[in-house]
């Protein structure tokens, strides 16, 4: 029978799961759409507002999605982990507030006139307000990040009959963890967004679109994964130093490493056995685990067994991560090969175009396995080292919670479907809309010349265009 | 107790009053708009939702802010307050997340699905502030669950529906025009009627169930000066009644006031409640010195708050403004 600790946890991790996926596209999309504006007011191309006005529809409906899963979030602390504020809440409250001050009214705001004062502002005040709509959820992750950062290497502070009190602020919100995984975070969002937008422009082209705007989406797209692919690569590898150096029973498990060992081997693939404390059907480069994290070819490397009962569940850690660099990979891969083709100035291959689609939302797949890692990585504890997770827990009865997680699963399945349901039918009836058949002025951000009294209509674009 | 022990609390709950009151007017316009969504009138349906829409996201974000200073000012009384209010805080959320959702949905799904985008939209609306008033009933009854604390929680719900769904009207009387705009002077004069007996009730039955309320308000000479909360408040409901039975007038004039006057009696019926429960968080049982973080932590978060707030409020200000005068037809693409 499931204890409302076990209920309490699911229903957590189903929350964060479902929330995590609509930031992790919308923390990005924001600087593509500002991008797209940009190019825009410098070009007056219409071809850039086309491609802004397709997004920003998707950015609002992910956007929504985020703020409702984020409402639900901020109630989880209070009825399901009472001891988390009890016991920190004076390192985790700040850090909370400040995100909610800075971020989010800044982007709630904003994003009323981003997406409804097209026609009521300047020009240049609608592309200042979609920056600072991407300001806000980059500052939004980096408060959360600081946040769950300090959770995973917990510093600045002291305990003082049980609760944690504040002492350096920086060195809590500069903690030993943070910048590497916020690095990872926005780089996993950059992907997340890339991929969405390449894999649903790549679908539009598909369906038979000839238009410009899902064209230079698409390359504008793989360009940038194509640069973000690798950084994330080294960005993880050193993210990976870094848990190696702080969390090392996280890295053990994340390698399937159960006695310390000198010259540890990279495990291709395992089936690791927390029963017998060994790994099965193991398929390894011998020594390589060990010349990644210690860069010697016999450095020594923890192992599982020197923190029997402190270490995570080895298995969601060890496939989670295996996921995670799987998928990393196969990103460089794919935007390397459309970036060879596009360079070279050759058509894309059909193929490729059918891969960029099925790769549409492979972004949430490996920021899932990323956030699985790091997150079940740090279990038993809650905060690492301070405060574990069944300590934390509240003490309404598990039928509250079984109600709870019931019904936040059935909305959030039909939500999931709902979403990449719509995004899709959006794409496919973008496909019959004429290219630039509007005059009507309502599609076009007011020339700012015409708040400057010289009422000159240049600005303007002139219906039936083709470029 | 140092000063700064003393003061921080009585700071950090009167910023959460702020937050509180923020939301309840905002949000509750918005959500008032969402309960009256008329279902057999569609074009009066997109209007409705396009006077809202650049606003409902950040008003709820008031929300946020008000349930995140009760989290990092006063955390033991967070848990607290969610661990009785579990059951009703869920169902809060899912009507949170239903109108949300819809909101964003009707506008890119194929017609056939608008409708049902909107029902969703209405019931959720529905959902919110009924939860929400069940929330505050227990509140006030210091969480209790007999059948007579059960009786005035029934009552909450429906005293919180209407001020909703008064704000709501009045703000539709403020932004749109015509047809419309007759339809929402009617809504408002009857949840104005509902809205007024939704106070008195909750007038007499809190100070007869809560000894505390009582000894509160009922000591002379202090009842001088309280009562002229309710005595505004019974002025400004009088003045309505007759101003909405002379709207609308030519030229559009005082569109604007029944709003003026509704946000009032928000604030007056809040200041009152707060009242009554000061010091209290956790009615009767727990104050806000006792609850209160550690003063380091407040005061980090206070000077970024000094910072912060006034510049929300004038970007607030700057996002009114440019949305200004009667709603038009919802374009982002």
């Amino acid at each position: 029978m499931l204890d409302t600790l076990m209920l309490s946890r699911i229903q957590f991790a189903t929350n964060i799961s479902f929330h995590i996926l609509f930031p992790s596209i919308t923390i990005a999309m924001c600087w593509i759409l500002f991008y797209f504006k940009c190019r825009y007011d410098f070009s007056k191309n219409p071809v850039w507002m086309r491609a802004y006005r397709f997004w920003v529809k998707i950015f609002a409906l992910t956007f929504a999605l985020g703020v409702v899963s984020g409402i639900t979030m901020s109630f989880q602390f209070g009825t399901n982990w009472p001891g988390f504020m009890e016991r920190v809440g004076n390192i985790a409250g700040p850090l909370l507030g400040y995100e909610v001050l800075t971020a989010f009214f800044l982007e709630a705001t904003f994003l009323g006139i981003m997406l409804f004062g097209i026609r009521r502002v300047p020009s240049r005040i609608h592309t200042l307000a979609t920056l600072l709509v991407a300001i806000g959820t980059t500052l939004s992750a980096f408060w959360i990040i600081a946040l769950n950062s300090w959770m995973q290497t917990p510093a600045g502070f002291e305990m003082r009959e049980g609760v944690a009190f504040p002492l350096d602020w920086w060195a809590i919100i500069f903690n030993p963890s943070f910048p590497y995984r916020l690095m990872h975070v926005l780089l996993a969002s950059g992907l997340t967004a890339g991929f969405l937008v390449a894999g649903i422009s790549a679908y539009r082209i598909l369906k038979g679109d000839k238009k410009r705007a899902p064209y230079i989406a698409l390359k504008t797209a793989v360009f940038m994964v194509a640069i973000l692919a690798p950084l994330q690569a080294f960005v993880g590898d050193l993210h990976g130093l870094n848990t190696f150096e702080h969390q090392p029973q996280k890295v053990a498990a994340m390698e399937g490493v159960w006695e310390t060992e000198k010259g540890a081997p990279l495990l291709l693939f395992a089936i690791p056995d927390e029963e017998e404390r060994k790994n099965h059907f193991e398929i390894a480069i011998p020594n390589l685990a060990s010349l990644i994290l210690t860069h010697k070819i016999d450095g020594e490397i923890v192992g599982l067994n020197d923190f029997v009962g402190e270490h995570p569940p080895v298995k969601p850690v060890f496939f989670g991560f295996r996921i995670m660099v799987g998928l990393g990979l196969l990103m460089i891969l794919i935007s390397w090969s459309a970036v060879y083709l596009f360079l070279r100035r050759k058509e894309l291959p059909k193929s490729l175009y059918k891969v960029l689609v099925a790769m549409s939302f492979s972004g949430w797949v490996a920021t899932l396995a990323g956030w699985y890692v790091t997150e079940i990585g740090r279990q038993p504890y809650l905060v690492s080292g301070v405060l574990k997770t069944a300590e934390a827990v509240t003490t309404v009865p598990p039928s509250n919670v079984v109600f709870s997680l019931a019904l936040y699963a059935i909305v959030y399945s039909f939500l999931l479907w709902a979403y990449i349901h719509t995004i899709f039918l959006m794409a496919r009836r973008s496909v019959d809309v004429e290219e630039f058949e509007t005059a009507d002025p309502s599609m076009t951000p007011i020339p700012d010349t015409m708040f400057e009294g010289a009422g000159s209509n240049e600005g303007m674009i002139a219906g039936g265009v083709k470029i | 107790m140092t000063a700064e022990m003393y003061w921080l609390p009585i700071i950090f709950m009167a910023l959460m009053g702020v937050a509180i009151l923020a939301y309840a007017i905002l949000d509750g316009y918005d959500l008032g708009v969402g309960i009256l969504l008329p279902l057999n009138n569609e074009s009066q349906r997109d209007t409705m939702i396009a006077s809202i829409g650049p606003f409902w996201d950040a008003n709820e974000t008031w929300l946020v802010l008000a349930v995140g200073l009760l989290l990092i000012a006063f955390p033991s009384a967070h848990s607290a307050v969610l661990y009785h209010l579990y059951i009703p805080a869920v169902i809060m959320l899912i009507g949170l997340i239903m109108r949300g959702v819809a909101f964003d949905f009707r506008a890119k799904v194929a017609a056939d699905y608008k409708y049902a985008w909107d029902c969703t939209f209405k019931a959720g609306s529905l959902i919110t502030t009924l939860a929400q008033g069940y929330m505050l009933g227990l509140y006030v009854m210091g969480f209790r669950t007999d059948l007579e604390a059960q009786l005035f929680t029934l009552l909450s719900c429906f005293g919180v529906t209407a001020a909703y769904s008064l704000i709501g009207s009045a703000w539709l009387i403020m932004k749109t025009e015509g047809e419309l705009q007759k339809r929402a002077i009617r809504w408002a004069r009857t949840a104005l009627k509902i809205t007024f007996v939704g106070i008195i009730a909750v007038c007499i039955v809190n100070p007869i169930v809560n000894q505390g309320v009582f000894d509160k308000w009922f000591v002379y000479p202090r009842v001088m000066f309280v009562l002229l909360i309710p005595i505004v408040t019974l002025n400004l409901f009088v003045f309505l009644y007759f101003l909405l039975n002379r709207l609308p007038r030519v030229n559009d004039s005082y569109s604007w006031v029944p709003f003026v006057g509704v946000t009032g009696i928000f604030i007056l019926s809040f200041i009152g409640l707060g009242f009554s429960f000061y010091p209290y968080i956790v009615p009767w049982n727990v104050t806000i010195w006792e609850a209160a973080s550690a003063p380091e932590s407040l005061k980090f978060i206070l000077v970024g708050a000094l910072i912060v707030v006034p510049t929300i409020l004038m970007y607030t200000i700057f996002a009114y403004r440019i949305f200004r005068g009667k709603a038009t037809e919802l374009k982002y693409y």
